[in-house]
């Protein structure tokens, strides 16, 4: 805040001339940046495409309407599937999870080339998406819910590992010391110490990446990983625009549920 | 009283046991019980093929070893072209969806917003939540047609529910004395959302599109396997032509760029608060 005296005016100003010309350099900088990335974007766009997008889309719209109710028999088992996939997968990535989690806080990890690699196996988990990993997993485990269950896994590691270990790094070390002082060793330390203090993160991290699994294992048969997303991807495929409003009505009533389960829970938890 | 204390001393443990987490016994056993049933019927219904599974180790083998060495030189060009897109994809729709944002943000904010409002925002934040961008990205590709404008698109729609939801949050929570502080000089509305929330929120939001950068990044890589450009595109044609070296050059590229993100990006959520 300056205040600057021209002649006999005093004006406040909430930022130095100097600041302030740097401000505009950045925000040029920002919209330079912008406008160069969308000439880039438009330059690739067929606009004719784009012009007549509004009327695909009322197109589409009312072919989608009305949707095909009885076509929900035939999507009970997807949707058990898809249901198993998140969790399943869940339960493999929170193993996983919790010891890489140890390994890569600084106040327990053993050494720091294995919190290292620790961290690498997190960042590698969490770049590379869930849809990719069963990319790759259908080509060495066949199409099927196996390999939509591994992919979800091991995307979800990176995330549930990282929130965990940087709990870990908040935790009071004075309880630590405290059981450390009545001659527990490391291992006792670890399991009346530190794991009390991280239990309920662990719990609802796993419940909140249930979550949002349940979320990406919808769109996994897109790939052929198993769950619903085969269905729709056969339904867009073959144009049967009703199936695919009445799955995305399921995908919908799903979300909306595994959220508000996620939610209560979790709410019961902390 | 003696017959008591009698009786406490005779059941006062010796050994000390860890309580609990779920202390209700009956919950506790019956969460148990229940997740020991759902996990034998789900791994029941997975169809596990031992005989297809023990073929695809030697497969598994094979396909793990076409990934090295990756390939950084050949379809060098193709891999360049790929990665920028998607990086010029990822800033755009980062800030086209946050534009978008900021409008329905306030609008989900409940103590912004007539009722109305508030819940005409929150469902279409819901919406933009609910569909994964994958989704959303096979609709703008049949709409829009193959290529990046697709994928950005998609990506903006769904940078909405993430940046909307957090901001609308973020504005519930901030200080009520603030807001009321500038109201009583006088301001008008666009004054007061100006002068006496954004000041409040803005720290966290820049540390958060920051962050949402970093996921419509991630995110162009697999966009492109429905056909919505980026770098996916030109993974998903590495996939197809089984250039598994190339594929594993592309993820290294995508996990170095993911890294320099993240650490951009805390490194800035610190210079900004």
């Amino acid at each position: 805040m300056v205040v600057i005296n021209s002649g006999n005016d005093v004006v406040w100003r909430r930022r130095t001339t100097k600041k302030q010309i740097g401000i505009w350099l950045g925000w040029l900088v920002g919209i330079s940046i912008v406008l160069f990335a969308w000439s880039v974007i438009s330059e690739k766009t067929v606009w004719f495409f784009v012009q007549d997008a509004p009327r695909q889309a009322a197109d589409i719209g009312s072919r989608m309407i009305p949707p095909k109710w009885s076509y929900i028999t035939k999507l009970l088992v997807p949707v058990w599937d898809t249901l198993n996939i998140a969790t399943l997968g869940t339960i493999i990535a929170m193993t996983i999870a919790v010891p890489v989690a140890f390994c890569a806080a600084r106040n327990t990890t053993p050494h720091n080339s294995v919190r290292a690699i620790a961290l690498f196996i997190i960042v590698s988990s969490r770049s590379v998406n869930s849809l990719i990993w069963a990319l790759m997993l259908v080509f060495i485990l066949g199409p099927g819910v196996l390999a939509g269950t591994i992919a979800i896994g091991l995307r979800s590691i990176g995330f549930c590992a990282k929130l965990l270990y940087e709990s870990i790094e908040e935790i009071d070390e004075s309880q630590v010391e405290a059981v450390k002082a009545t001659g527990a060793s490391n291992i006792q330390q670890m399991t009346y110490g530190i794991l009390p203090q991280v239990l309920p993160t662990i719990a609802g991290v796993g419940i909140y990446r249930w979550d949002i699994n349940i979320r990406e294992s919808t769109i996994l048969g897109l790939v052929g990983a198993g769950g619903i997303g085969l269905q729709l991807n056969g339904s867009i495929n073959t144009l049967a625009w009703t199936q695919v409003s009445t799955i995305l009505l399921v995908i919908l009533v799903t979300v909306f549920i595994s959220e508000w389960v996620s939610a209560k829970v979790r709410g019961a938890i902390i | 009283m003696s017959s008591l204390s009698d009786k406490q001393e005779r059941h006062y443990p010796t050994v000390w046991d860890k309580p609990p987490f779920i202390s209700n016994n009956l919950l506790r056993w019956g969460i148990i019980l229940g997740a020991i049933i759902y996990l034998i019927a789900a791994i029941a219904s997975m169809e596990i093929n031992p005989q297809r599974l023990m073929e695809g180790i030697p497969r598994g083998q094979r396909f793990i070893a076409s990934f090295f060495p990756p390939n950084f030189a050949d379809n060098r060009g193709v891999v360049w072209d790929g990665i920028l897109e998607s990086i010029w994809m990822a800033i755009i729709s980062t800030v086209a969806g946050i534009a978008l944002s900021v409008p329905i943000g306030l609008g989900a904010a409940r103590n912004l917003a007539p009722f109305w409002v508030y819940i005409t925002c929150r469902f279409i934040i819901a919406g933009s939540r609910t569909f994964p961008e994958i989704i959303l990205a096979i609709f703008a590709v049949k709409l829009f047609g193959f290529g990046p404008f697709a994928g950005f698109i998609a990506l903006s729609l769904g940078t909405i529910g993430f940046f909307a939801k957090l901001l609308a949050e973020d504005i519930e929570n901030s200080s009520e004395s603030q807001a009321e502080a500038v109201k009583a000089t006088g301001a008008n509305w666009f004054q007061w959302i100006n002068y006496a929330i954004q000041p409040q929120v803005m720290p966290r939001m820049i540390g958060l599109s920051v962050y949402r950068l970093d996921i419509n990044f991630r995110e162009s890589a697999v966009v492109g396997i429905v056909g919505g450009g980026g770098i996916g595109a030109t993974l998903n044609t590495a996939f197809s032509r089984y250039e598994f070296d190339t594929a594993a050059a592309i993820l290294l590229i995508i996990i170095l760029i993911v890294m320099v993100l993240e650490y951009a990006s805390s490194y800035l959520r610190k210079w900004v608060q």
